[in-house]
């Protein structure tokens, strides 16, 4: 690199870009909580809904699951898996069921621990499981299957 | 090794060294598990070796990270470092904490360990990268403010060059947004946002000034390049790194809730991103190109080419994959971002770090470089460490190809399950290369321990 281009002015250059792009990301930041209310589902994000967030978190579904595409690559999609299994007509009561039969015991095949829910707690992770499913995604996953 | 205290950055290296073992061998476990479902089912279930294996990484980068801080701070700021004493003291700390957070995933059910440790009180756990309890984040964040406060005296009271400036940002960010992950809002869509804070600056921000700093500095050492010429590549190359690398966390915010502007903000930006990283191999092969002498360390240099080389591949090109909006939307969350995850991580960091223990250790035992027979032995773990990620990695992206295809693509499009059977194959191979990946691994443990006659005199 050349004489007039000094490690000073590379310094300054790094300062001012670094300045001016993160304050233009806390500005699409800002315009992107603008935007949230109309895409979010927030509306249905009743305390139920938050107590199913909460199992979600603390049974650690998201280490083999992932959700909207985040998380581990080693069971289903669940973003979606209230309409895959039936949406209106029996998504909640598939949910609830499968996490009960858990886990299916059958040999060489990928299990899921039984988790050992309350009624009440199935209830509240089947309603978090149903307001992701109402999130407006872009239209992603490309189809049911996730 | 100039200055006495830089001897407690051995501790680090050994312990990041150790984890790494541990984090291979549970990968390994995840591995036969993605092929054989019910493998040690129901003790050890995939969560819990995954939060092992992804979780051992990450403390151990750190580890080495702040090694290589101990190391290179008191070089460059021409003197002791503030408290050897403190650097110790936070060592344990960290590994005791660190091996009790492991204990306790192995062996309490998650969701007790989270009534326990207080998660009622703040709920933080349970988000991918992030599962570790409040005292270990609490925790983390104590060693790291510690960690912080005596590289920045020594900083302060000494000689102030850029490359110790650019290191000190890199990991003064890395602790600042961490503090994002105490952070978890109830809607999940405003969770998922403020997360990627965290992991996307972390990896794709932060992380790169402390990758560029560890390089500047291995490279001054072992081609006595002038400081100047190194320096300046440095600034410009975190230039790069922030300039796309910020608004290219845009790439996370496709599909997960956020507005769709993002499509376009983060396409752009990210797929400038392989820039910085192309500019760090051109800068690793043009110093050593242009060296003034020729280090005994002939190892070191390997690592530091191949860190260049890796980083390149494995953010660079394996991100530009899989980061333009339209093809993110086949295969996002898919084998595909298995790969890049897997050579990205590799390549970059635990490359710089290898790098970085390659070049001290010696010096920290007391020889400018090892003797010919274990610089042989540690360029073939080099060897059998990166061309088994390389494999990995296709292996992965081929597994990624065919499921994006049968799953999301096909007209009759087949269940996750079903899809997973079809690509079994791949899923072998790839377990089979990654017990090669740990035979290199323990022929790097190897290279310390063997003696050779012609150790180069520090
Ligand atoms: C140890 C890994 C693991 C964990 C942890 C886990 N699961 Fe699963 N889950 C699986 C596997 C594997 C399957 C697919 C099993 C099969 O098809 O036989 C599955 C399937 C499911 C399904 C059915 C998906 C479909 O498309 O039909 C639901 C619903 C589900 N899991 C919910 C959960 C919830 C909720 C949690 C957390 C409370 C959770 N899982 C935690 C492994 C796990
Ligand atoms: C060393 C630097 C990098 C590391 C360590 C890294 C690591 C990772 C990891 C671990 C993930 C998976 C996250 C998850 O679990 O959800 C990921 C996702 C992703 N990375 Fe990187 N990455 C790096 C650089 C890059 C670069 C430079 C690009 C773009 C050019 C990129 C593009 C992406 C994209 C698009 C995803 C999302 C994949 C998806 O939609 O599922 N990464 N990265
Ligand atoms: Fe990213």
């Amino acid at each position: 690199m050349s004489g007039s281009f000094t490690t000073s002015t590379a310094r300054n250059i790094f300062f001012g870009g670094t300045v001016f792009f993160f304050l233009l990301f806390l500005a699409l930041t800002y315009r992107n909580e603008q935007a949230l209310p109309a895409r979010d589902n927030r509306a249905n994000l009743t305390p139920q809904v938050v107590a199913g967030k909460k199992i979600w978190e603390t049974r650690n579904c998201v280490g083999c699951h992932t959700l909207l595409g985040e998380g581990a690559y080693f069971a289903p999609e669940l973003g979606n898996v209230y309409v895959r299994r039936g949406g209106a007509q029996g998504g909640t009561e598939f949910i609830k069921a499968w996490i009960k039969a858990q886990p299916t015991g059958a040999p060489g095949r990928r299990q899921m621990p039984q988790f050992n829910l309350s009624d009440k707690e199935l209830d509240e992770i089947a309603a978090f499981l149903k307001y992701v499913s109402e999130i407006n995604t872009s239209k992603w996953p490309p189809n049911n299957e996730g | 090794m100039q200055y006495k205290s830089q001897a407690v950055s051995k501790l680090y290296f050994v312990a990041a060294i150790g984890l790494f073992v541990a984090q291979v061998l549970f990968g390994l476990i995840m591995g036969l598990q993605y092929v054989i479902g019910d493998f040690l089912f129901p003790a050890i279930p995939f969560n819990v070796a995954r939060m092992v294996h992804t979780n051992a990484l990450i403390v151990w980068l750190l580890m080495g990270f702040m090694g290589s801080a101990y190391y290179m701070i008191p070089e460059e700021s021409e003197r002791e470092l503030f408290s050897p004493k403190l650097a110790i003291a936070l060592f344990w700390i960290f590994l005791v904490a660190a091996a009790a957070t492991v204990a306790a995933y192995l062996l309490v059910p998650y969701a007790s360990l989270a009534k326990w440790t207080g998660n009622d009180l703040l709920s933080t756990m349970g988000r991918e990268f992030l599962e570790q309890p409040l005292p270990t984040k609490l925790g983390i964040v104590v060693v790291a403010l510690g960690f912080l406060f005596n590289i920045s005296m020594t900083v302060l009271k000494g000689r102030k060059t850029a490359i110790s400036t650019v290191l000190l940002m890199g990991l003064w960010g890395l602790a600042i947004f961490f503090l994002v992950s105490f952070y978890n809002p109830d809607n999940i869509v405003r969770d998922k946002y403020y997360w990627w804070w965290t992991v996307h600056l972390w990896v794709e921000g932060v992380w790169e000034l402390i990758l560029g700093a560890l390089l500047a500095f291995v490279l001054i050492k072992v081609t006595g390049v002038d400081r100047e010429v190194i320096e300046k590549w440095l600034y410009v190359i975190i230039t790069l790194t922030l300039i796309t690398g910020i608004i290219g966390t845009g790439h996370h915010y496709f599909w997960i809730g956020t507005p769709e502007y993002w499509q376009w903000w983060g396409s752009v930006f990210s797929a400038l991103e392989p820039i910085p990283f192309f500019a760090m191999t051109v800068f690793a092969f043009n110093m050593v190109n242009r060296r003034r002498r020729e280090h005994p360390n002939r190892a070191a240099t390997l690592w530091a080419l191949g860190t260049g080389v890796m980083s390149f591949l494995g953010a660079g090109v394996w991100g530009f994959l899989h980061t333009l909006a339209p093809v993110n939307f086949y295969t996002h969350g898919s084998q595909i971002t298995a790969a890049h995850g897997h050579m990205a991580f590799y390549g970059a960091y635990v490359m710089v770090v290898i790098t970085m223990i390659s070049y001290a250790m010696p010096l920290l035992r007391g020889r400018a470089a090892n003797s010919n027979k274990a610089q042989v032995i540690e360029m073939w773990s080099f060897w059998l460490m990166t061309v088994s990620m390389v494999f990995i990695t296709l292996f992965l992206t081929a597994a990624g190809i065919l499921q994006v295809w049968l799953q999301r693509v096909a007209d009759a499009p087949m269940s996750f399950m079903a899809t997973q059977d079809q690509v079994a194959l791949f899923y072998w191979l790839r377990e089979g290369t990654g017990v090669i990946f740990l035979i290199g691994l323990l022929v790097y443990i190897w290279s310390f321990f063997s003696k050779g006659e012609d150790a180069a005199k520090a």
